[in-house]
């Protein structure tokens, strides 16, 4: 069966020229990068390569750059690292209610001793709502901020809708009230240009397997002046902010990633993804009762989010799974089974529609072929989908 | 699929057979949701849903390697299951959350799940029978060869078009054959033990769920039935059958039809419960030979083999799971109503549970007992 993946927001697939750049790491090159030994030289010397792509990437210095296990422990670091230096009790932290559940649930910890045990010692947080495009208001955060304000962490582009933040006035409210910034660009590294001096952020996370590179391995950008304390204790790897043995091969293939994602830019690939996903997202939406979540805001080039009104996201994902055709709706909890979308929820849709909803994510291996195999299944799919459904207006159909 | 023995066998039954299978699991409750709510254990080990049965069924389908995918019904199980669970012991009587489930999520709400992603039939691992009547132009409900595992009790609400679509592949077989196969198919669950309680309860004490998921309720905005989300609304008298009153009870929902044990009140004989009056919230206690009637009024029937009853029907009729069913008549009292009248009385019709009528394995059809005459 042909099969077709359309949920790279979930994870991309490794590029051959990444796995190529990794594969020496393995056996060939296969030291400990704190040895002092050739062995060791070797690997340092290509976990320093990599982290100079990656600094490019981000427009910072490869000393800025701290290599992770992943998006989510840079995104933890990132707040429990502040939370050990700066952050104590009474503290403040804004962050927004679409985040990444990374950010959300270490925020949700933060507060724990606040929330569940009345304990005034523990960090307060304030979420800042978002509008029905999905956006965070900057004068919102701006009014959110007390003297008690350490942290603002509010994401740069939202991973469900593709929508991207207002980064940058952000960032400037922050300098301007001295508070920490710290921005999860997960969802926007690879798909839009990401430069740290013009968000004016302090920490901003990224991880390789939404860009290309392997799973298991991801960055966090530490402004130099920034005071983190590790949350790992070991050796002084990563200039003791993270202990423990590089991951040298996964380090290589995110920067490897990162050097063709740089590539791509100049190439215009990002211009031609956002016409791809533009003229999937216009074909879907000819389908009657349907709608696009984001609507307004700009999005990152490769989502797009779509509601199919009378339709249970789930039911067609696995439909669409059953055809070949891989996509996602919400958030899957541990059993496996989907839940409603906080994102969409936050956004203010209708709660049948958020479990209408389906996301689209286009990745660098798209074909043109790959558009064109989805715009050809989902209308027929979702017309059986409704045919059977007990909420469909079946007069409807007729029309 | 539910991870256990019987729900995987039949996957495996089925995947043998050269059919196009899917695996399918509801995710129907969070067992962690009422955890340390008054009294509730804070780990709570509940069967229903857990994460380790959710990974049993995924591994039995990666054996079979047939596609697997958990669905989500937490909300209809809650709006059709939980809470009429909890109204009806609050209403006095006794439900079978089993039946609603099969009749409102899984013959239901999955089946139509199962259209959708384009699957003709579901097959499940209950011990029962379907067939197709030639003659009666009609699909059958049948009891299965294994009579002590017999689940036709709880599948009584089937409709001709979910039998239509519904398989029981282990109709025709005992559990122990059951286990044999699923060792042989080198299934990973072979050996797990069966599931006895109600899913969703964890240990069976019901009246520590109802109590934890009321103070959860009584949280909320939206309460389950306003003027019942305390415990001392459904306080009453305990009266005696000719009217005495002989002590107070802390709540109708901690009672059945029959019990004697935890009345709180002592006597020279044994006193048993044979009515709960929900509109006083009186319960009424007296000897166990109070306890028989002969009549019960099933409402909300649903019939199987037979489109309508036109004239009365001699069946046996069964009015609980573990009742040896009893020979009787039973007669149209009205749209979707029953008459039952037994040959001999019965002990301890419960309102809430359900009568079941059989003609020899054949399920006539069943409908709720709503109250007895003696």
């Amino acid at each position: 069966m042909r099969r077709v993946y359309l949920d790279n927001n979930a994870t991309t697939p490794v590029l051959p020229e990444v796995l190529e750049a990794m594969r020496p790491y393995f056996s060939e090159h296969f030291g400990n990068a704190s040895s002092i030994h050739h062995h060791g030289q070797e690997t340092r010397a290509a976990v320093d390569r990599a982290r100079e792509s990656v600094a490019a990437l981000l427009g910072c210095r490869g000393s800025e750059v701290v290599f992770t296990s992943g998006g989510t422990e840079a995104d933890n670091l990132a707040i429990f690292g502040l939370a050990n230096f700066g952050l104590g009790p009474g503290e403040h932290v804004i962050t927004s209610t679409i985040e990444h559940h990374a950010v959300l649930n270490a925020c949700k910890h933060l507060a724990k001793y606040r929330d569940e045990y009345r304990d005034e010692t523990g960090c307060e947080v304030t979420y800042i709502p978002v509008d029905g495009r999905g956006l965070v208001d900057p004068a919102d955060v701006k009014r959110a901020i007390r003297p008690s304000t350490k942290l603002i962490t509010v994401m740069f582009a939202n991973n469900e809708t593709g929508v991207v933040q207002p980064v940058a006035e952000i960032g400037r409210i922050a300098a301007e009230a001295d508070i920490y910034f710290h921005t999860d660009a997960v969802q926007a590294a690879g798909k839009i240009p990401i430069d740290v001096n013009k968000i004016g952020c302090d920490l901003l996370t990224i991880s390789g397997h939404k860009i290309h590179g392997p799973q298991g391995v991801g960055a966090l950008y530490v402004r130099k002046g920034t005071q983190l304390e590790p949350m790992l204790y070991g050796g002084s790897h990563e200039r003791s902010r993270r202990a423990g043995t590089e991951n040298v091969p996964g380090i290589v293939g995110l920067g490897k990633a990162a050097e063709l994602a740089i590539a791509g830019f100049e190439r215009g690939d990002d211009l031609k993804m956002a016409a791809a996903r533009d003229h999937l997202e216009r074909e879907l939406l000819e389908i009657e009762a349907t709608g696009l979540n984001g609507e307004g805001a700009t999005r990152v080039p490769n989502t797009t989010n779509i509601y199919f009104d009378s339709i249970d996201g789930e039911a067609l994902v696995i439909a669409l799974d059953l055809k070949g055709l891989a996509v996602s709706t919400g958030a899957a909890c541990s059993s496996g089974a989907i839940e409603p979308s906080h994102v969409l929820v936050a956004m203010g849709l209708r709660p049948d529609r958020a479990k209408a909803s389906i996301r689209f994510s286009l990745g660098k291996q798209n074909t043109a072929e790959d558009v064109d195999f989805a715009i050809d299944l989902i209308p027929e799919t979702v017309a059986r989908l409704r045919e059977l459904s007990p909420v469909w207006p079946k007069s409807a159909v007729s029309r | 699929m539910s991870g256990g023995v019987d729900s995987s066998t039949v996957a495996a039954m089925l995947r043998a057979e050269g059919r196009n299978v899917i695996g399918l699991t509801m995710q129907l409750w969070n067992q962690r949701r009422l955890a340390g709510h008054a009294g509730m254990p804070e780990s709570v080990q509940g069967r229903c849903c857990s994460i380790d049965d959710v990974y049993d069924a995924r591994r039995v389908a990666e054996t079979l390697g047939i596609p697997y995918y958990v669905v989500n019904h937490e909300e209809r199980f809650e709006r059709d299951v939980v809470r009429p669970f909890v109204e009806e012991y609050l209403a006095g009587r006794t439900p079978i959350p089993c039946s609603l489930c099969n009749n409102h999520l899984k013959f239901d709400q999955l089946l139509v799940v199962a259209r959708q992603i384009g699957a003709d039939q579901i097959a499940t691992g209950h011990y029962a029978k379907v067939v197709f009547d030639e003659r009666l132009n009609r699909w059958l409900l049948k009891r299965p060869a294994d009579k002590s595992k017999d689940q036709t009790y709880f599948l009584f609400g089937l409709t001709q078009e979910q039998l239509s679509r519904t398989l029981f592949p282990l109709g025709g077989m005992t559990k122990p054959e059951v286990r044999e196969l699923a060792r042989k198919h080198n299934l990973v669950i072979a050996e797990k033990p069966d599931s006895q309680e109600i899913c969703f309860v964890p240990g069976g004490d019901y009246k520590r769920f109802l109590e934890a998921y009321l103070a959860e309720q009584g949280d909320r905005p939206a309460r389950i039935a306003e003027e019942k989300i305390a415990g001392e609304m459904v306080a009453g008298e305990m009266v005696t059958s000719d009217g005495k009153v002989i002590g107070e009870h802390a709540g109708v929902h901690n009672f059945t039809v029959g019990q004697r044990k935890g009345l709180g009140v002592a006597t020279g004989s044994p006193l048993y419960v044979i009515q709960i009056k929900n509109d006083t919230r009186q319960v009424v206690v007296g000897k166990d030979e109070e306890l028989y009637s002969r009549t019960l009024r099933a409402c909300r029937v649903n019939l199987i083999s037979t489109a309508e009853l036109r004239e009365p029907m001699r069946v046996a009729v069964k009015i609980r799971h573990k009742h040896q069913p009893a020979p009787a008549i039973i007669e149209s009292a009205g749209p979707d109503e029953v008459r039952v009248t037994f040959d001999e009385p019965q002990r301890a019709l419960t309102p809430g549970q359900a009568a079941v009528f059989y003609d020899g394995d054949i399920v006539v059809g069943g409908g709720w007992i709503e109250n007895s005459t003696q």
